[in-house]
């Protein structure tokens, strides 16, 4: 086993991963079988190019600016500081500002990583493509870029998914997207990653599969990473403005955690900058493959092209894990997660499924914003954290999706008759 | 490297003049005790070497049946060291026909790498094929698993081309497995002309034996796509006839033995008679 820099190692910067094998610290690498092997090998000269290119850096950002949106804004989110101040025990309450991606087109992160996917997909000549989707925001953004770009598409999703994410998926349709649901276990993201590889495997030589976090081999947890880090990018200069400095703490969810390290990575050498992922608890911790926090309650493993934290047995079988939220149900995290919790870097915690669904609410009538479950995992923890939080104490949390995909779900859940 | 069994077997081959027949069963389908008696019953049915599959719940560049199979054995309580013990129990009658371990690297990562290769000696493996450890992490299985005696048999595919072929060449030991389609396992039939190519060039490179695998079913199939390889692989066919001889509960039946070891000797016969 190779561990090219360890957890205690002492490191100049978190920021130099991951080293050109694909490894972060024990994390990361490239386990595909050998027909995918020669394909992601091309894939990696074609984003070295591609990052070599001016040509294509302004094409990524004309796209984001006016196709997506960008930059979304970062809000005060008043009224929920007021009522964490209320509810402070000390007198603290920290500003809490939300990073609006949300509002980008397509309604999430998710856009982010597809504009600069489907760049590199032209680039290396692929015609066809094909993608997993969990809450259906990745395939959403998939569809979208595909039917912006004229190329056919093909994504798969959990058959419990397809339920539970349904306006997603006419979406999907809308935009010209064939959707296939997977049935195979319990058809939820690991199950439509698996189905996705194998279409990948089978039609290696014209199509291009945009995963859709920061997991997955080589070069993928990197790329994917790029690209979402226009979010971190953005609060950095957002909040300069706003506050002459940076923040003191930063909150995301993690599903595979492409938008938690779009927000972290831009500041992991800001040593000062306290930096929590949240996980999804579940029905609880404590409850046997009753969540989905795979650095919180699973062991290091080899899957879906990388090793990582993994929700598993004792004898390495994949546990199907469960989260209320689609788009966090996956029982594995992108590698550079998981060495940054064994680095100490990043904190990383959960909330149950109930917590999330009282954080859901209660954003919806303070803020008039209905957040996606995903990132109401995160505000969570922030109802956990803030007040606890001296007032000066500023604090940024991604709103990394909104919520109408969700509204269905979160009424029968509520027992609310529509 | 000292001479394993494959190597013995490989040669015997080629003293008969003839392609070997390779057959895959995942260990513990439908059940251990069946399992053991399609094991057991394989050599004398005509399988020449013997690939036990290892399950594991997300089987990634699996078709539908061996997916299924795979799941049928996990439910019915398959784990490494039961594996590891059936391997045991066929070397107490049968020091011969070489076995490999076929499978995923979670569940050996999770056992333990050094505990896993030495318990696979102890128990008397030949090799080993793992579908997602390529070369490039080869100090992390392969070297290690040349250095207790195992082989390690790695996979070219239609996507390997010339530049790369030396690289999964470099430590491949025992045979050398030619994937025949772009594909997962059990998918279409492959393009036999197109295969015969294929097999050229990859002997051009090595002086290993070649086994051809993916989508081959029939007996027919087999005769025709051995023409210039040392070996047919047989896989989906076979777990799908455990599939069909299940009973209406999914238990096995007084069929699923037989239904397996039939199509072997029907395979092993097509393959002898050329
Ligand atoms: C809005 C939203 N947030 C978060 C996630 C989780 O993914 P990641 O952890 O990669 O950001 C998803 C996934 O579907 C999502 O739709």
């Amino acid at each position: 086993m190779t561990t090219t820099s360890t957890a205690d190692a002492k490191l100049n910067s978190y920021r130099s991963g991951p080293d050109e094998r694909g490894h972060f610290g024990l994390f990361g690498g490239r386990f595909v079988a050998e027909t995918l092997m020669p394909l992601i090998l091309d894939l990696e000269q074609a984003y070295k190019d591609a990052k070599a290119d001016p040509a294509f850096h302004a094409e990524l950002e004309y796209l984001n600016t006016f196709y997506a949106g960008r930059p979304s804004p970062l809000y005060f989110a008043e009224r929920l500081t007021e009522h964490f101040r209320a509810e402070s025990k000390t007198g603290g309450g920290a500003k809490v500002y939300f990073k609006r991606d949300e509002l980008n087109h397509t309604g999430s992160h998710k856009i982010n990583n597809c504009l600069g996917q489907i760049l590199l997909a032209r680039r290396m000549g692929k015609t066809r493509i094909i993608a997993e989707t969990g809450a259906g925001q990745h395939g959403v953004a998939v569809a979208t870029v595909c039917a912006r770009f004229g190329l056919p598409c093909e994504i798969y999703m959990g058959a419990t998914d397809v339920k539970r994410q349904s306006p997603n998926v006419a979406r999907m349709y809308m935009l010209g997207a064939k959707v296939n649901p997977v049935t195979s276990g319990a058809g939820t993201l690991k199950d439509a990653m698996n189905e996705a590889l194998r279409d990948w495997v089978t039609n290696v030589e014209n199509t291009y599969y945009i995963i859709g976090t920061a997991a997955g081999p080589h070069p993928y947890p990197e790329l994917v990473r790029d690209f979402q880090s226009i979010i971190g990018k953005e609060v950095r200069e957002q909040m300069m403005a706003a506050e002459g400095r940076l923040p003191d703490t930063l909150v995301a969810c993690i599903g595979g955690g492409s938008n938690a390290i779009g927000l972290f990575h831009p500041f992991l050498d800001d040593e000062k900058v306290k930096i929590f992922g949240v996980e999804a608890g579940g029905h609880g911790l404590e409850v046997p493959n009753g969540h989905a926090a795979s650095m919180n309650g699973g062991s290091p493993g080899v899957l879906h092209g990388n090793r990582t934290y993994l929700l598993q047995d004792d004898d390495g079988q994949i546990l199907e894990g469960h989260s209320i939220s689609a788009g966090l149900d996956y029982p594995g995290v992108g590698p550079e997660h998981s060495w940054l919790k064994d680095t100490g870097r990043v904190k990383y915690v959960s909330v149950t499924d109930k917590e999330a669904l009282e954080a859901f609410q209660l954003c919806a009538r303070q803020e008039g914003i209905i957040p996606a479950l995903e990132p109401a995992h995160a505000l969570a923890h922030v109802m956990k954290l803030a007040p606890t939080l001296p007032q000066n104490d500023i604090l940024v949390m991604n709103m990394c999706g909104r919520g109408d995909k969700d509204v269905f779900a979160v009424a029968g859940y509520l027992g609310i008759a529509i | 490297m000292t001479e394993t069994r494959i190597d013995r077997r490989f040669a015997k081959l080629k003293a008969e003049d003839r392609a070997g027949l390779v057959t895959f069963v995942s260990a513990g389908d439908p059940d251990p005790e069946t399992s053991k008696r399609i094991l057991a019953g394989l050599p004398a049915a005509g399988a020449d070497i013997i690939e036990l599959g290892m399950p594991f719940s997300d089987p990634m560049a699996d078709g539908p049946a061996i997916q299924a199979s795979s799941l049928r054995a996990l439910k019915a309580g398959q784990r490494m060291t039961k594996t590891l013990g059936m391997v045991a129990e066929f070397r107490k009658s049968d020091n011969e026909t070489p076995i490999v371990l076929m499978g995923y690297y979670n569940p050996i990562y999770v056992y333990g790498n050094e505990r896993f290769l030495a318990d696979a000696v102890k128990a008397g493996v030949d090799g080993l094929i793992v579908v997602d450890v390529p070369p490039e992490a080869d100090e992390e299985l392969c070297l290690p698993a040349l250095a207790v005696g195992l082989n390690f048999i790695r996979l070219a595919t239609p996507t390997t081309d010339a530049k790369r072929l030396p690289k999964v060449l470099a430590n491949t030991s025992g045979f050398v497995y030619y994937v025949s389609i772009t594909g997962i396992t059990g998918a279409a039939a492959p393009d036999v002309a197109k295969v015969h190519g294929e097999v050229k060039r990859i002997k051009a490179a090595t002086t290993l034996p070649v086994a051809v695998g993916f989508g081959v079913k029939t007996g027919e199939q087999a005769q025709s796509i051995a023409k210039g390889a040392d070996a047919v692989v047989v896989g989906s066919a076979l777990v799908s006839a455990i599939e069909k001889s299940l009973g209406e509960n999914g238990a096995a039946t007084g069929e699923t033995v037989p239904a397996v070891l039939d199509l072997v000797k029907g395979l092993a016969a097509a393959l002898r008679s050329r």
